[in-house]
């Protein structure tokens, strides 16, 4: 069974990706991901913010009592070759690629496109075969405008796309007023891949003590439907690669995103829910499947049921809402 | 000759280049002023810096001086080049091995950055009492002036050791040496190889200890050997003045610079001279040069080798024409005839005139100056000069032997008048004053500014700093001198053409402006504005600007920190408006530099503070202004009195002044002879330091205790009280009904001592009571200080007036009751969120009304007992800790000097009280003997019937009724606690502490246990935990903490607990109780955070929570009492682990920061802490497990009152 596949120009022995999760964050976790079958492993995100606060924090903790009292200048012995903000990320890349034969794709996650992008290039020259693009940007100032918005994904994704001359996905909000105008325009920018979809960390609040709840609930299969909605509407009408995460649960969720058009699979919360080794369970299902319906490789069945290919791309449009409407409560 | 590289460097860090470079072995302690000198060996030890023989020094730290000495000792006896670096008390414990090295004919140079000894006061700054203390110890001593001179003389005094055989001090002053930034030449590692000779090197390996050659060292003599042993060293100190001499010549031939033993400067036809040594004699070699070129007939020595002395080379140097000497010291010999180096020149002289070598005798004076770091000016010496032109009313020389300068004596009248307005300042100097706060950065940036300007060729700059007391909201000023010719003027600024203010608020406190130069440049950070300021000035600081034609220059610095995300730090704004109008560089080119610096300082920390501070420069011409200066001093307001008027009589007179900057004023009448003085100032010292602070929500309150045990400064009272109590209160004053059952007329207020409140925030953290409506809010929240200020003086005066809380009544044994027993430690000055003062104020708050403690030196002896002011204080009845501070390495035998005497003097009351019983009454005395004294009220039936004794034994004329009056107060069970920080408990201390425990007396220790020296600024101890990260531990801590408390138990008569009051107060509440009870020895352990953690202080408490969460820090107790009737003394009081260790420690940097420097080791190191942890949490477990018939029967104890 020929399963390979591209994803943004990288030759894949299959179209599962393991994404950015704790498991991606340790090489043991790598190799095991590897050994479950995994195509291509996407690291955890390199956080903007988190570089730039941790340094803020080492500044104001150790520096915060220099030299205001005669008996010590100091508090903390001098720190010589500190391994600054990214030096373990870049140790990981490193480390990833020389144990592992499959790609490994970095990932940053920031909101402007000032000094960090620098980091890009360091993740590159660490080895790093491909680069994913985390905007996790909540527009929360009223003000903005969604053209603003809009443009500040372009910036990022085009100063990345200077300094780096690996290929570059960018993990998309599903919040755009027109997700293919938006999807075209980042093709247009450089994106070699499009993700779908980020799922924005959505707070909830205790009503005890009157407190915002910080915390993160794994994906499900039922929310496969939205990524699966576009991918379908994308398939087949961008260059870039399309890679479908969100609700993989089973082989089936597998299926149905190939079926929409997504080239790439991605999964993070089946892994960490059963182990690295629910990898493998994800392949057997899906070449199963295919070997049940006697498909020979992937690409025969990739796309097979975006809007493009159906016979009646109106499914995936408004009408289908109305029908569903019109017939609920009668299945 | 090779090319000189300049830099800027200061004494410890010049002298350590060269000291370990010339070494193989460095065995160090730290000790103020000198750590930085065994900091930076540590330091390049671990980063593999090599000597000049390719290979890296051992640097290894060691449990005291003593030790350290020991260590030193056993290399050099093993062959080894070995050194290492102390001051003051180091020095002291060092005194038995320096007679041993010496007499041994060691070849080593021990680098002393000189200091005051404690005496009736500790001081950290500089003299030389400690070097004058070694005289007699063999050891050559050799003094340096100045920052150049010590770097050159570490390699002069390492090459002439080798040769000569004599172990040297190389000494330099503290602080005014060892801390002054200046420009030098530094000495290149051919130049040191070429002094050094590896003939010689090889040589002093061969004399080591060697089994394939054996002998023996060390042995004991009798009367018929010792002393012709001691004799048979002569010729090799009779050698070492020409041997020095000869390595200054071979010095001063490879780099020019020439140094002579004794250096003469003046005319070769003075008649006055003055001799002296260390950077005084800087001063007056320039104040020398200054009055020669007006014709003065003068010249000064200055000392270098002081011992071996060389008469010889001191009456070459002196010219013949010379009749009248003044010797200036640093040091004062009570009770002696003179101070050593007077003694010296006296002999030498009298014998040079005796042996023809010399014509005249001199008169000849001596004097002291300079005591712990007193500002030695050229006006002083030129009154020492002036002395030797006294004439009496025939004519006959008239100068006062054993004057002092610098002070007002107005006891002894030994102090000489001082033309204030005299100064040779040249007139290329640019002299700069900056008053800063510790937290701002100032010192920092003009370190840099310091080296920014002194890099190019041609420029010279000088640096020196001063603090004050505080370790929270410390002043920081800041002494910039900058030139085209070298800096030579080891004093303070006078007269300063720049002067720039960093904190607003300072100018309430301070005269500042005293030190500005007429028409000179006032620089100052104002939140007023341009427009503003000028009304926001004090009338008196206007009409300063007015009458000396001052520039005023405004920024609002905080504000552009704050914008470019700086914080509080506003260095680099400061610094670019310094560059940008003194002048002192061309604007463009000071920029660059500007930025340079901060690459090169701040690069290490991250590309994201690199840009903050390049923001700030950037962001900074645009925001200041030159003010137009008035004709007219307009203000209405001016400065507050700095205490109240109601304070005490010693407030007003003598702290008030130095409060204000004004201490060197005072008299020495005004000083107490003994060190004692008063309790409790700390009162009238409003610092104001915080800009917000805590603010009561009422209502909110569940009146739990939690905010006040917790505060580390005492600023969180509680009282309740009768609702008649209110009447005449504030509007503004905020009560609450008491919410406890049996008390309905009851209020209850809870009153925030504002002025004295650092803000750290401790105490919101620590509220458990949050609104039901209001997110977020507590029954505590932050809120800006200034708008309440007022209102809150209102408050404080009125709560004050509220009735104290009657003890009898308050129940000890919850938080909540605690709350409302007076602290008697407040208002200290040690960090904010301080981890150790809440345990020091709950000490005080139980048993401070009978407590005499007994401090070892270290932050708690800082804090709680360094002038301006007093944190112990008493209580309305005049009742309050008695406290003292002996040194670092004895507290345990101090404090068990206080059992012993308390003892015998209990005795010897109950011994009087009975065979005066027949006049007294029997069933009076019978109580008084026999009445328990535990619970509060029991004491204060005992304090009745002590005041009836008193009344009684007054109407008594026997000396048997005066014996007992004069111990009458043992009565009243005291209450001796030993105090101290894991430095001394764990290391320095250790011996004596072990033996207090054992000697089964009723003491109690309390050991504040921040897992380092936090006083000298964070080296390991032996309590710092595995993989921490600590000066001389900079690679991480490779073995665990030393388990005092399972050491302690061993004993088995010794109560010992483990505690953290972030974890459970409660059960910090019962171990100081039941430490207090027990009559035999206690010992509690307590976990204190510390800044040298690297968390957020406001998160102490929480932190705390987590070490006892993750089983690093089991809370136990362990009681003796609870064997002797039938139950297992071992009470384990935290639950099994529920955190891993990593989620504790990774909250400080001191752990987290490994793993930013050496990531493997540090991920090592975690699961071993972690193994540790566990392994720990199970043998206290199976300790628990165990009956009390398991343990051991321990020793017996001492009853209190036994002799």
């Amino acid at each position: 069974m020929d399963l390979s596949t591209r994803y943004m120009g990288l030759k894949l022995k299959n179209p599962m990706v393991a994404s950015a999760s704790p498991l991606t964050g340790t090489l043991d976790g790598i190799r095991k991901l590897e050994d479950a079958g995994a195509a291509a492993i996407v690291l955890p995100s390199l956080f903007q913010e988190e570089i730039e606060a941790e340094e803020a924090r080492y500044d104001r903790l150790t520096e915060a009592h220099d030299e205001s009292w005669p008996e010590a200048a100091t508090s903390f012995p001098v720190m010589t070759e500190v391994k600054l903000g990214p030096h373990h990320y870049l140790e990981l890349v490193r480390q990833a690629r020389a144990a592992t034969a499959i790609p490994i794709i970095a990932s940053l996650n920031g909101i402007t496109n000032k000094g960090w992008i620098a980091y890009a290039k360091s993740v590159e020259q660490a080895g790093a075969q491909g680069l994913e693009l985390n905007v996790y940007f909540i527009p929360a100032d009223t003000t903005l405008s969604g053209a603003a918005v809009e443009q500040r994904y372009l910036d990022i994704l085009g100063a990345v796309r200077l300094a780096v001359s690996i290929p570059v996905a960018v993990k998309l909000s599903p919040y755009f007023s027109s997700i293919g105008h938006m999807a075209l325009a980042l093709q247009e920018a450089g994106a070699d891949g499009l993700v779908l979809f980020n799922r924005f960390y959505q707070p909830d609040l205790d009503i005890v003590a009157l407190k915002v709840l910080i915390d993160l609930k794994l994906s499900e299969a039922n929310e496969i439907r939205l990524p699966l909605l576009w991918l379908a509407v994308l398939s087949g009408r961008v260059r870039a690669s399309l890679a479908a995460t969100t609700g993989v649960s089973t082989s089936d969720e597998v299926v149905k995103y190939l079926l929409a058009g997504a080239d790439v699979v991605m999964t993070t919360s089946s892994l960490l829910r059963h182990g690295a080794g629910h990898m493998a369970v994800l392949l057997a299902g899906l070449e199963s499947w295919l070997a049940a319906r006697e498909f020979s490789s992937l690409a025969a069945v990739r796309g097979i049921m975006s809007q493009r290919k159906l016979a009646d791309p109106q499914a995936f449009e408004r009408a289908n809402y109305i029908k569903i409407l019109q017939t609920y409560g009668h299945s | 000759m090779s090319a000189a590289v300049r830099t800027t460097m200061d004494g410890n860090t010049a002298t350590a280049y060269v000291a370990y470079r010339v070494n193989e072995v460095c065995a160090i302690y730290p000790i103020t002023p000198s750590s930085t000198m065994a900091e930076l060996a540590d330091q390049w030890s671990a980063d593999g810096l090599q000597n000049i023989w390719g290979n890296v020094p051992v640097v290894q730290e060691m449990q005291s001086e003593g030790g350290a000495a020991g260590a030193v000792h056993g290399a050099l006896q093993s062959g080894a080049m070995t050194t290492t670096f102390t001051s003051s008390q180091g020095l002291m414990l060092m005194l038995p091995n320096l007679f041993k090295i010496a007499g041994e004919l060691n070849a080593t140079v021990f680098h002393v950055a000189a200091r005051s000894l404690a005496t009736s006061a500790l001081s950290i700054f500089g003299d030389h009492s400690d070097v004058m203390a070694c005289r007699t110890t063999g050891f050559a001593l050799f003094s340096s002036a100045n920052v150049q001179e010590a770097h050159d003389s570490a390699l002069i005094a390492e090459a002439a050791t080798l040769a000569a055989r004599v172990p040297f001090i190389h000494f330099f002053d503290g602080f005014r040496t060892s801390h002054e930034l200046n420009t030098l030449e530094l000495l290149s590692d051919d130049a040191m190889r070429a002094m050094i000779s590896n003939d010689l090197v090889r040589a002093h390996r061969a004399r080591g200890l060697n089994p394939e050659h054996p002998f023996v060292r060390g042995t004991a003599q009798n009367p018929d050997t010792f002393f012709q042993a001691r004799e048979a060293v002569s010729p090799y100190y009779e050698a070492v003045p020409a041997i020095v001499d000869a390595a200054m010549v071979k010095f001063g031939e490879l780099t020019g610079r020439r140094y002579r033993l004794f250096e003469y400067v003046g005319a070769p036809d003075a008649t006055r001279v003055l001799i002296l040594m260390g950077s005084g004699a800087e001063t007056a070699r320039e104040t020398v040069k200054a009055l020669e070129a007006k014709g003065e007939k003068i010249g000064v020595v200055q000392v270098r080798l002081y011992r071996p002395f060389s008469a010889a080379h001191l009456l070459a140097a002196l010219p013949a024409s010379v009749t009248a000497i003044a010797v200036l010291e640093q040091a004062k010999e009570a009770g002696g005839t003179g101070e050593p180096l007077y003694l010296d020149v006296m002999a030498t002289l009298a014998q040079g005139v005796g042996a023809g070598a010399r014509v005249t005798m001199p008169r000849v004076i001596g004097g002291r100056y300079g005591l712990s770091s007193k500002d030695f000016t050229p006006a002083m010496v030129k009154a020492a000069f002036d002395e030797l032109l006294q004439v009496d009313a025939k004519g006959g020389f008239a100068g006062r032997n054993s004057f002092t300068v610098g002070i007002n004596d107005d006891v002894f009248y030994s102090s000489l008048a001082v033309d204030a307005g005299f100064s040779i300042e040249p007139a290329g100097t640019t002299c700069a004053v900056f008053y800063g706060l510790g937290a701002d950065g100032t010192v920092g940036a003009n370190k840099n500014s310091a080296k920014i300007i002194a890099e190019d060729a041609g420029r010279y700059a000088q640096g020196y700093f001063v603090y004050d007391s505080h370790k929270s909201g410390a002043k920081t000023v800041s002494h910039l001198r900058f030139g085209s010719e070298p800096i030579l003027a080891p004093y303070l600024i006078a007269s300063a053409s720049f002067v720039a203010c960093h904190q607003f608020s300072f100018l309430e406190r301070q005269d500042l402006l005293r030190v500005a130069a007429p028409g000179g440049i006032f620089l100052l950070n104002s939140p007023y504005g341009k427009d503003g300021t000028w009304d926001a000035l004090q009338q008196s600081v206007q009409q300063a600007i007015i009458d000396k034609k001052l520039r005023l220059f405004v920024i609002d610095a905080s504000k552009v920190a704050r914008d470019v995300g700086l914080g509080v730090r506003t260095n680099t704004v400061l610094q670019t408006c310094f560059f940008a109008i003194s002048g002192v560089l061309p604007r463009d080119e000071a920029l660059r530099h500007i930025k340079e610096a901060i690459r090169k300082t701040y690069s290490r920390k991250g590309e994201a503070i690199v840009a903050k501070n390049f923001a700030a420069v950037d962001d900074t011409l645009a925001q200041l202004f030159e003010v137009a200066v008035p004709a007219l001093a307009t203000s209405t307001h001016d400065l507050p009195p700095i205490v109240a008027a109601s304070a005490p009589d010693f407030v007003r007179r003598v702290t008030a002044r130095m409060l204000v900057g004004r201490g060197d004023d005072i008299p020495v009448s005004l000083i107490p002879a003994d060190g004692t003085f008063p309790s409790g100032t700390s009162a009238y010292e409003k610092r104001n330091i915080a800009e917000a602070v805590p603010v009561w929500e009422a209502e909110l309150c569940i009146q739990c205790g939690q905010c006040s045990f917790v505060c580390p400064h005492s600023v969180i009272r509680s009282r309740t009280y009768d609702e008649g109590a209110l009447a005449g209160a504030p509007a503004s004053f905020k009560s609450a009904p008491m919410n406890a059952r049996g008390t309905p007329e009851a209020r209850f207020t809870l009153q925030f001592y504002v002025e004295d409140c650092t803000g750290c925030g401790l105490c919101i953290e620590a509220c458990p009571s949050l609104s039901p409506r209001e997110p977020g809010k507590k029954a505590i929240n932050l809120a800006d200080k200034a708008p309440i200020l007022m209102a809150e003086r209102g408050n404080i005066a009125f709560f004050e007036t509220l009735p104290v809380n009657d003890r009898a009544r308050v129940d000890f044994a919850n938080v909540r009751g605690v709350q409302y027993l007076e602290p008697l430690f407040e208002f200290s000055g040690a960090c904010a969120g301080c981890g150790e003062t809440p345990y020091l104020k709950l000490l005080s708050q139980l048993f401070g009304d009978r407590a005499q403690i007994a401090n070892a030196t270290g932050c708690s002896s800082i804090y709680g007992g360094s002038l301006p002011v007093t944190p112990w204080t008493k209580n309305r009845e005049g009742r309050g800790p008695a406290w003292s501070n002996s040194l670092f390495e004895d507290n345990a035998e101090f404090g068990m000097g206080f059992r012993l005497a308390a003892d015998k003097h209990l005795a010897m009351a109950h011994a009087l009280l009975t065979r005066l019983s027949p006049t007294l009454g029997e069933g009076f005395v019978q109580d008084l003997l026999s009445a328990p004294q535990i619970r509060e009220f029991e004491l204060m039936a005992q304090r009745v019937r002590v005041a009836e004794l008193k009344t009684r034994l007054l109407a008594i004329d026997s000396e048997d009724a005066r014996d007992l009056l004069s111990v009458i107060d043992h009565l009243v069970r005291r209450s001796i606690w030993i105090v101290g920080g894991d430095g001394w408990a764990f290391d320095i201390g250790y011996g004596g502490l072990d033996h207090v425990l054992a000697s089964g007396r009723n003491v109690n220790v309390l050991v504040l246990n921040t897992e380092l020296y936090s006083n000298t600024g964070g080296q390991a101890s032996k309590a710092t935990p595995l993989g921490a990260v600590a000066k001389f531990a900079a690679a991480g801590k490779r073995v665990p903490r030393k388990d005092l408390a399972l050491l302690a138990i061993a004993y088995g008569n010794v109560y010992v607990a483990q505690v953290a009051m972030g974890a459970n107060a409660q059960q910090t509440l019962d171990a100081f109780r039941e430490a207090e009870a027990y009559d035999g020895p206690s010992l509690i352990i307590a976990y204190s955070q510390c800044i040298a953690h690297g968390i957020d202080m406001r998160f102490g408490m929480h932190q705390q929570d987590l070490a006892v969460a993750c089983g690093y820090w089991p809370l136990i107790r362990f009681n003796p009492e609870m064997q002797r009737v039938g139950h297992s003394p071992f009470q384990l009081d935290s639950p099994r682990p529920t955190i891993a260790f990593k989620e504790y420690a990774y909250n400080e940097i001191r752990y987290s920061s490994l793993a930013r420097t050496l990531p493997e080791d540090a991920a090592n190191l975690l699961v071993e802490a972690q193994a540790a942890v566990v392994a720990k949490y199970h043998k206290y477990e199976e300790l628990a497990a165990l009956d009390g018939g398991r343990f051991p029967p321990g020793l017996p104890t001492v009853a209190t009152g036994a002799v």
